[in-house]
C-alpha cells in the first residue's frame, strides 16, 4: 500500500494521543508544556496533509504558518509563567499551584 | 515499497519513538532532548508534504527556539545538583486507558473515512514565494494580527518573568 493521506493522518493521530497522555499524567509543568508542543505539532501534519492531498492549494500551508507563530507566542508566556510560579512556590508541580493568590 | 516510502517510514518512526520517550521517560533532560528528534522528524515529514518552507521555519522556530526555552526552562527550574531530575507521574492507568480509547477512534475515523483525494499530485516546486504572497494579499489581516500577538507575548513574557523587586529587596543581603 503506498503511502497516502491516511499514513499521515495516522501519525498525527498518534502523535496527539502521545501528547495528551504527556499532559494528563504529568505533574512537572514543563512536561505538560511539552506535551503541548506535540499536540501542536500534531495538528499542524494534519493541515498539511489536507494541504498537498486536498486540493487546498497552500492554504494549508499558511494555516501552520501561524499555528507555529502562535506556538512560540505561548511557550515563551507559558514559560515565564512557570519561572515566576517557580520563584513564588519553590515548585513547578502543577498540583501544588492551586491557589491563585497567597 | 519505494525510496518515498521508506523514507515516510523511517520519518515516521523516528517522530513516533522519540515522542514515545518525551512523553514516557522519568527523566525530564531525556524528554526534552527526545523532543529534539521529535521535531526533527516532523520537519522531515514536512518536506515530504512538499512543504519545503514550513519544515525550514520547523527547525528554526522550534528547534532554535521553543526547545531552547524549555531546557532554559528545564535548568531554571529544577535542582540540577541537589535534586535528581525525576518528575512524578499520576494517574497513569485511566489516562492510558482514555488515550488509547482516543487513538483508536481517531485511527478508526481517519482510516474509514472515504478522503476525497486529489489525485494531481503537484510538482515538487519552493512554497516560500506563493507563501509570500499569500501572506501579503489573503492573509493580510492575520498576518499583521500574528505581528502583534507576537509583539505583545515578548514583552509580556519578558515583563512576566522579571524579577520581582519587591521579594528581592526583603531577601537579606550578603
Amino acid at each position: 500500500m503506498d503511502v497516502g493521506l491516511t499514513h499521515y493522518l495516522i501519525i498525527s493521530a498518534i502523535l496527539f494521543s502521545l501528547g495528551i497522555y504527556g499532559v494528563v499524567t504529568r505533574r512537572n509543568a514543563i512536561m505538560v508544556l511539552m506535551g503541548i508542543e506535540l499536540i501542536l505539532n500534531s495538528a499542524n501534519i494534519n493541515f498539511i496533509a489536507f494541504s498537498r492531498y486536498g486540493g487546498m492549494q497552500l492554504d494549508g500551508q499558511a494555516i501552520a504558518v501561524f499555528v507555529i507563530i502562535l506556538a512560540a507566542a505561548e511557550a515563551a508566556i507559558a514559560l515565564a509563567i512557570v519561572l515566576n510560579i517557580y520563584q513564588r512556590f519553590n515548585t513547578v508541580n502543577v498540583d501544588d499551584v492551586s491557589k491563585l493568590k497567597e | 515499497m519505494n525510496f518515498y516510502d521508506t523514507i515516510f517510514y523511517f520519518f515516521a518512526f523516528v517522530t513516533l519513538v522519540s515522542a514515545a520517550i518525551v512523553v514516557f521517560s522519568k527523566n525530564i533532560i531525556y524528554s526534552a532532548f527526545s523532543l529534539l528528534f521529535t521535531f526533527f522528524g516532523v520537519a522531515g515529514i514536512y518536506v515530504l508534504l512538499n512543504a519545503d518552507f514550513i519544515a525550514v521555519a520547523q527547525l528554526l522556530i522550534y528547534v532554535g527556539g521553543i526547545l531552547v526555552l524549555l531546557l532554559f526552562g528545564v535548568m531554571l527550574t529544577n535542582k540540577v545538583v541537589s535534586v535528581e531530575m525525576k518528575t512524578g507521574t499520576l494517574q497513569t492507568i485511566p489516562a492510558s486507558i482514555i488515550v488509547a480509547m482516543t487513538a483508536g477512534a481517531l485511527c478508526g475515523v481517519f482510516y474509514m473515512t472515504d478522503w476525497k483525494i486529489v489525485r494531481s499530485v503537484p510538482q515538487m516546486t519552493t512554497t516560500a514565494n506563493s507563501l509570500g504572497e499569500m501572506f501579503m494579499t489573503t492573509y493580510l489581516l492575520p498576518f499583521e494580527v500574528a505581528s502583534v500577538v507576537l509583539l505583545v507575548a515578548l514583552v509580556g513574557a519578558a515583563m512576566i518573568a522579571r524579577r520581582d523587586r519587591a521579594i528581592q529587596n526583603l531577601k537579606p543581603k550578603i
